[in-house]
């Protein structure tokens, strides 16, 4: 099985955000840069796929120079090669399109990606890569399991989750579930050796479509103060009066 | 050239936010000049939709079709959105919606864009203003496509009563067995509980209830105020709730008219998945809790001894109220 784990490179869940060049772009300033949460939890299960099923693990990520750095965390904590695609990620139709002509060369059974990237929350490069290319999808995807040709994959609805089958080619937007917490993977000094020597490829985009366009940015207004009450009376009375939410 | 609006529902019921999307898909439709053109999947009482402005609806009758795939509910959309030469689609910010909208994507060839707050800014461009960042900022997008898909946020737009008459049509989209190559197996779900995604009202537990045995009284005042229960991440970590309760940055987005959160810090993770909340009350014993810095209301107390008080008060407050 040929697995692809796309990884996003996004800010550190503690960066505080501010915009720049008059609210036109973001401030990547004293921003740490991360594996995206969701993309950290597909990676780990991509590695129980290449231990215990013999899987070939690859990632891609659309990226110029800059991301270098957390792909080989990536790589670090066990994918076998990278592909980075030499270009801004601006949006995600054109993300999807440079990573579905990656998929396509590569010959990929199954793509795991991040239900959304913690940074534009656009959630939809796996969706709109899977239509491309005519692999089956499975979204908000808690657990995976792969026989043969067969997946069995469970997603978060609203409310519960639903068991699926399906079978390869296959791409899932994955997330937390997909293994537990405490089994993903810091990246050890081993590891961190042998990434360095790891092929991190680089390949030129593809012409592809820009869909969308962030024109500007703002920040939601400062929080007035909190109002403090010493008992619970108070507190109705001005959940139901001033707040009229109850 | 109307604009087309998918409206969920469940066993033939819509969903809160099909009345939402609807109100959105009217002030679209207002701001252009057209109308609002509603896709149901066997839903009944489909003109209660004119309520909110919505003049047509097309509705798919279709036993295939009663359990949600998103593939082949995307390619029904796409061809009603083709029929009605629809520039314009608009869907929810539901697990569902946010499956096939960008399959939909795909298929159209559509410029997507989710989590959208308001009206758009305009509408030569389209340019829509959504969240970014996990509810630190909000992003001004513009949408270049000939074909545009919106995805609007949770409680953002709120539902707006414009009355219209609803004409409802009969629509039977192609599809082959190809469009349900994912099949559900199993729906595992709990009947009659609310959902973080449609509370108006989440009670959420963090660490400070110090163990799974105390979340009775954390039900109890979810169920006096018939909020869904949510709790932080570490408290799904450490298996004391469920994983499908996790909200923050990581887990659920919620954006409730009222979000109460007792023994939870508020690190930044959590309150940037929950600060779409339009009041947030904050219970917990350290005054120093940076939760109190984006809250609106808050008790410093031990939520043992805070929290049955209030479940009592509340039920009072009920019974006055009634
Ligand atoms: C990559 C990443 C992603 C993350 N994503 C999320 C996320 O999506 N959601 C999330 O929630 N967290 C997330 N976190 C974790 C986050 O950083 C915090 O660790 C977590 O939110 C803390 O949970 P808590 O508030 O329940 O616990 P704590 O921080 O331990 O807070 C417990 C609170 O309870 C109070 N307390 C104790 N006893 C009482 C009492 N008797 N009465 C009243 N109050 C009491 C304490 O004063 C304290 O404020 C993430 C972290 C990382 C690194």
């Amino acid at each position: 099985m040929k697995i692809l784990v796309c990884i996003s490179n996004v800010p550190d869940t503690t960066s505080k955000i501010n915009f720049t060049d008059n609210d036109t772009k973001f401030d990547t300033n004293g921003v740490q840069f991360v594996i995206n949460p969701n993309d950290e939890f597909g990676l780990t299960r991509a590695m129980w796929f290449k231990e215990k099923q013999g899987a070939t693990v690859h990632i891609a990520t659309v990226g110029e120079a800059t991301v270098e750095p957390t792909m080989r965390k990536a790589l670090a904590i066990g994918a076998d090669e990278g592909i980075r695609i030499n270009v801004a990620p601006t949006d995600g139709y054109f993300v999807a399109e440079q990573l579905a002509a990656v998929v396509k060369n590569g010959e990929y059974d199954l793509v795991i990606a991040g239900r959304e990237s913690i940074d534009y929350n656009g959630g939809m490069v796996p969706g709109i890569l899977a239509t491309m290319l005519g692999m089956n999808f499975v979204n908000t995807c808690i657990s995976l399991e792969i026989e043969g040709d067969t997946a069995t994959a469970i997603r978060e609805i609203d409310g519960g989750k639903e068991t699926v089958e399906t079978s390869l080619p296959l791409v899932i937007g994955g997330q937390k579930g997909l293994v537990e917490e405490s089994d993903l993977k810091i990246p050890n000094m081993r590891g961190i050796m042998m990434a360095r020597k790891k092929a991190l490829n680089v390949v030129e985009p593809v012409d592809a479509t820009k869909a969308t366009q962030d024109v500007s940015f703002d920040k939601p207004a400062p929080k007035g103060q909190v109002k403090l009450v010493d008992s619970v009376d108070e507190l109705v009375d001005l959940l139901h009066n001033e707040a009229k939410v109850i | 050239m109307s604009i087309l609006v998918y409206t969920e529902s469940e066993n033939g019921k819509f969903k809160k936010n099909a009345f939402e999307v609807a109100s959105y898909a009217k002030a679209v439709a207002d701001q252009m000049g057209t109308s609002a053109t509603a896709i149901s999947f066997n839903a009944s009482e489909n003109e209660s939709l004119g309520a909110y402005g919505v003049s047509k609806v097309l509705n798919i009758t279709n036993d295939t079709l009663n359990t949600f795939n998103a593939e082949a509910y995307a390619k029904a959309i796409a061809q009603a959105a083709e029929k009605e030469g629809t520039k314009i689609v608009v869907v929810s910010s539901s697990a569902n919606s946010k499956f096939l909208a960008p399959i939909l994507a795909a298929k159209l060839k559509a410029g997507y864009v989710p989590n959208v707050v308001a009206a758009p800014d305009s509408t030569e461009p389209l340019k829509v203003k959504r969240t970014a960042f996990s509810n630190k900022g909000f992003a001004h997008t513009e949408i270049s496509t000939d074909i545009k898909i919106i995805g609007v946020s949770n409680n953002a737009f709120g539902l707006k009563e414009n009355q219209a008459d609803a004409a409802v049509e009969d629509f039977s989209p192609e599809l082959g067995d190809g469009d349900f190559s994912v099949k559900s197996v199993n729906i595992d779900k709990v009947a009659g509980k609310v959902t973080i995604a449609d509370a108006e009202v989440v009670v959420s537990g963090g660490r400070g209830l110090k163990g799974a045995e105390n979340w009775g009284m954390i039900e109890e005042l979810a169920d006096v105020l018939g909020a869904a229960t949510a709790c932080s991440k570490p408290v799904s970590d450490m298996g004391w709730r469920p994983h499908g309760e996790h909200v923050g940055q990581t887990g659920k987005p919620v954006a409730a008219n009222l979000y109460v959160a007792v023994g939870i810090s508020g690190a930044i993770q959590h309150l940037a998945g929950v600060s779409a909340s339009k009041t947030k009350v904050v219970i917990n014993n350290d005054p120093e809790a940076p939760f109190f810095k984006a809250a609106d209301y808050g008790i410093v107390g031990d939520a043992f001894e805070v929290v049955p008080k209030l479940v009592e008060k509340l039920k009072e407050f009920k019974a006055q109220n009634a």
